[in-house]
């Protein structure tokens, strides 16, 4: 897409395009985007951050971010993020949108749901 | 004393109800749904379910003043917005004043994958938040099943399911859970398991291509309920359910009385007319005047300033003014008077159970004091003749709790009228008055008897029932050697005995101017031998008095001769007179 193109879009557009640009760039550079949605301490959950810590080090040293949220303390980002069971991975960047749920033990299935390997 | 012990005692911990607002649910569970415990709700599609929980919330905001959470799993919060606006709930307006909380739980199996032990706590989570962010008093979730389709872990979900429940009882909400009808249970993954304290079951039915809704209460623990199938309705006011047949037969008996409008009728039961809330039915075969006795009732009570509900599945208003006029009677008036109104529908445009949701509805309404049903009979092109009863009779039980008086009519088929209606209503029936066809001498007679009038000792006559230009009119049949007659050979007959009965007067007549004049000549022959009588006396008696005279101057001669002759002193003389045997006149 040339710059006159994306001048020519309307004003709304452009943030959007600018946006999917931006994701595209990120997907093609690899960068993950990763939020694990646990609710407090509970043994699934400290599985679950050792879990996606490992697999994050193992397989996406450098291109990923990962934000642990605790929806006890911030409830609303289980309805934002239509958080349903506990432990939630989600996998907001690249697309598709994908969740894990669980403790994150069965490394496979991730690294499949992840792209990271084939099946 | 009493009341001191029994305030320290702590009473019995009955079961306390939250009232759903729902029109007739609290009637059924006798106060509403279990207070602070989930209520199962489950059905098949399309019967109702998520109306059902959301109109438990919102009237739990408009009439409790009881903030409510809906969880849907199904409709996104705009859509269910939407659908709502129809039936006149404005959710936007409740969600701006933070009365209703929407939250729509999205569930996608394609984006989720398992990777080992999880619990549900994301949807306890935002269910406490939800609740907690408004004080929620009232939570609906709609349909958690979803959740099976979106997670393969069943034990945990069931688990998490059982440990939602309790959830929900620990917040103190009283919620309304629904469950897609299941093959052989209830649900399709046996919810009732979990939520056991109330389970309400809806059903859509389609008979002879009508459809009817219908509810019932499974369960109920810890209270009494009705266990019927009530039938339901679905409309611009929600859901209204009615309760009807819980009605017992304990209901007021009036002695107040009502003119029938018919003054002659009135005469023949004890000249007063039908109880006040009784109900009256009309048989007869077509064309008998069915309809004219209702609309004379009708028009007396209007004029009494009585209001009146006519449920008419026959004719058309227009068509029941105009045809009215034609004996004289202005219904008209009364309509734009706003004392009568006329409900006119098709039989067969739903079902009973609709029409009897729809005439109670319309009866509430109204507040009527009389309220019409032309004819009943109709209603048997709806349903089988037994739902008929069962329906009138929930009708006129529930007619009578409200001192309605109910005015029914019933077509009969055939000229053999039998005391018999084909929906087996008479037994339900207070007053029944029977209009018969009678024919002969070329035509067709209205004939009007009562058949049965309760607490009355009404009139055992048969009457000849006219309409005229000026309303319907009873006359006395001709019942005699003859038989029964009516009509032109009543008046025949009639002209016939008149003409016998001036020609036996005028004999009558004849005989007694003969009595006269036979009298006239007795007296006369009388008052000739009296003059005859009268004149010989009086010859006679001058007879007499000649004589005396006579016998007097003989008397006087012999005494005169005896003086005379110086004679002793003579005896009375009476004694000569006897001697002398010249005394008698004779």
């Amino acid at each position: 897409m040339s710059e006159t193109d994306r001048n020519d879009a309307p004003l709304l557009f452009r943030d959007m395009i600018g946006e999917f640009e931006l994701a595209l760039e990120e997907s093609g550079t690899g960068n993950y985007l990763l939020r694990l949605y646990v609710s407090g301490m509970t043994p699934n959950s400290i599985r679950a951050i050792e879990n996606i810590r490992k697999i994050c080090v193992e397989h996406l040293e450098g291109r990923y971010q990962l934000e642990i949220i605790d929806i006890y303390q911030q409830p609303i980002f289980a309805k934002e993020g239509q958080i349903i069971a506990a432990p939630t991975l989600v996998k907001e960047l690249p697309p598709p949108l994908r969740k894990f749920i669980g403790d994150l033990s069965q490394t496979e299935r991730i690294l499949v749901g992840l792209d990271l390997r084939k099946k | 004393m009493a009341e001191t012990t029994t305030s320290e005692i702590p009473a019995l911990e009955i079961l306390q109800k939250c009232p759903s607002g729902i029109k007739g649910l609290d009637e059924i569970t006798s106060g509403g749904l279990p207070l602070g415990r989930p209520t199962l709700v489950c059905g098949g599609t399309g019967c109702g379910k998520t109306l059902l929980a959301m109109e438990f919330l919102v009237r739990g905001t408009t009439e409790y003043d009881e903030p409510g959470v809906f969880m849907s799993f199904e409709e996104k919060s705009e859509e269910l917005t939407k659908n709502f606006a129809s039936l006149g709930f404005d959710l936007n307006e409740l969600v701006a004043r933070e009365k209703l909380l929407l939250d729509y739980v999205h569930i996608e199996r394609s984006e989720i994958e398992e990777t080992g032990e999880y619990d549900l706590e994301g949807l306890f989570i935002r269910m406490g938040h939800a609740i907690d962010s408004i004080g929620a008093k009232r939570v609906a979730i709609d349909t958690i099943e979803t959740l099976f389709s979106g997670f393969s872990n069943e034990v945990t979900l069931r688990s998490e399911l059982r440990r939602l429940f309790r959830f929900l009882k620990g917040k103190g909400v009283t919620a309304v859970i629904t469950g897609e009808q299941g093959e052989r249970t209830l649900t399709r993954f046996g919810l009732e398991e979990y939520v056991a304290d109330c389970v309400i079951f809806l059903s859509h039915q389609v008979a002879n291509q009508i459809a009817t809704r219908r509810l019932r209460i499974v369960k109920y623990r810890g209270s009494a309920h009705g266990t019927n199938e009530y039938p339901f309705l679905l409309d611009e006011q929600g859901f209204s359910v009615m309760p009807i047949s819980s009605i017992g037969l304990d209901h007021p008996a009036s002695v107040d009385r009502v003119s029938t409008g018919i003054p002659r009728l009135d005469t023949m039961l004890e000249g007063k007319g039908y109880y006040r809330g009784s109900s009256i039915l009309v048989t007869g075969s077509a064309g008998t005047g069915k309809s004219s006795i209702a609309a004379h009732f009708v028009d007396a009570a209007c004029r009494r300033g009585e209001r009146c509900l006519y449920f008419a599945f026959e004719e058309s208003r227009n068509q029941i003014i105009r045809n009215m006029r034609s004996i004289g009677l202005d219904l008209g008036q009364w309509v734009d008077q706003g004392v009568l109104e006329f409900r006119n529908s098709r039989p067969t445009l739903y079902g009973l159970e609709m029409h009897l949701v729809v005439m109670h509805r319309a009866i509430e309404e109204f507040r009527p004091a009389i309220v019409v049903i032309d004819p009943i009979s109709n209603l048997l092109s709806a349903a089988s003749e037994m739902e008929v009863r069962s329906m009138l009779s929930r009708l006129i039980d529930y007619l009578k709790m409200e001192e309605i008086t109910a005015f029914c009519t019933a077509l009969t088929v055939g000229g053999a009228a039998g005391e018999r209606t084909e929906e087996g209503m008479s037994s339900l029936m207070d007053s029944w008055i029977l209009l018969q066809s009678l024919e002969g001498a070329g035509e067709r007679n209205r004939s009007l008897y009562i058949l049965k009038s309760r607490g009355m000792q009404h009139s055992n006559q048969v009457r000849e029932f006219c309409l005229t230009d000026n309303g319907a009119k009873l006359r006395d049949v001709y019942v005699g050697s003859g038989g029964v007659l009516a009509g032109a050979g009543r008046m025949a007959q009639e002209a016939r005995e008149k003409a016998e009965a001036l020609e036996r007067s005028q004999e009558i007549e004849c005989k007694q101017r003969d009595l006269e004049r036979k009298k006239a000549l007795v007296e006369a022959r009388i008052a000739a031998l009296r003059i005859g009588f009268q004149s010989e006396e009086d010859e006679l008696e001058r007879a007499i008095s000649r004589g005396k005279l006579q016998s007097e101057v003989v008397a006087q001669d012999n005494l005169d001769m005896g003086r005379a002759r110086d004679a002793d002193a003579m005896p009375p003389p009476e004694g000569n007179t006897s001697t002398n045997g010249k005394g008698g006149g004779r």
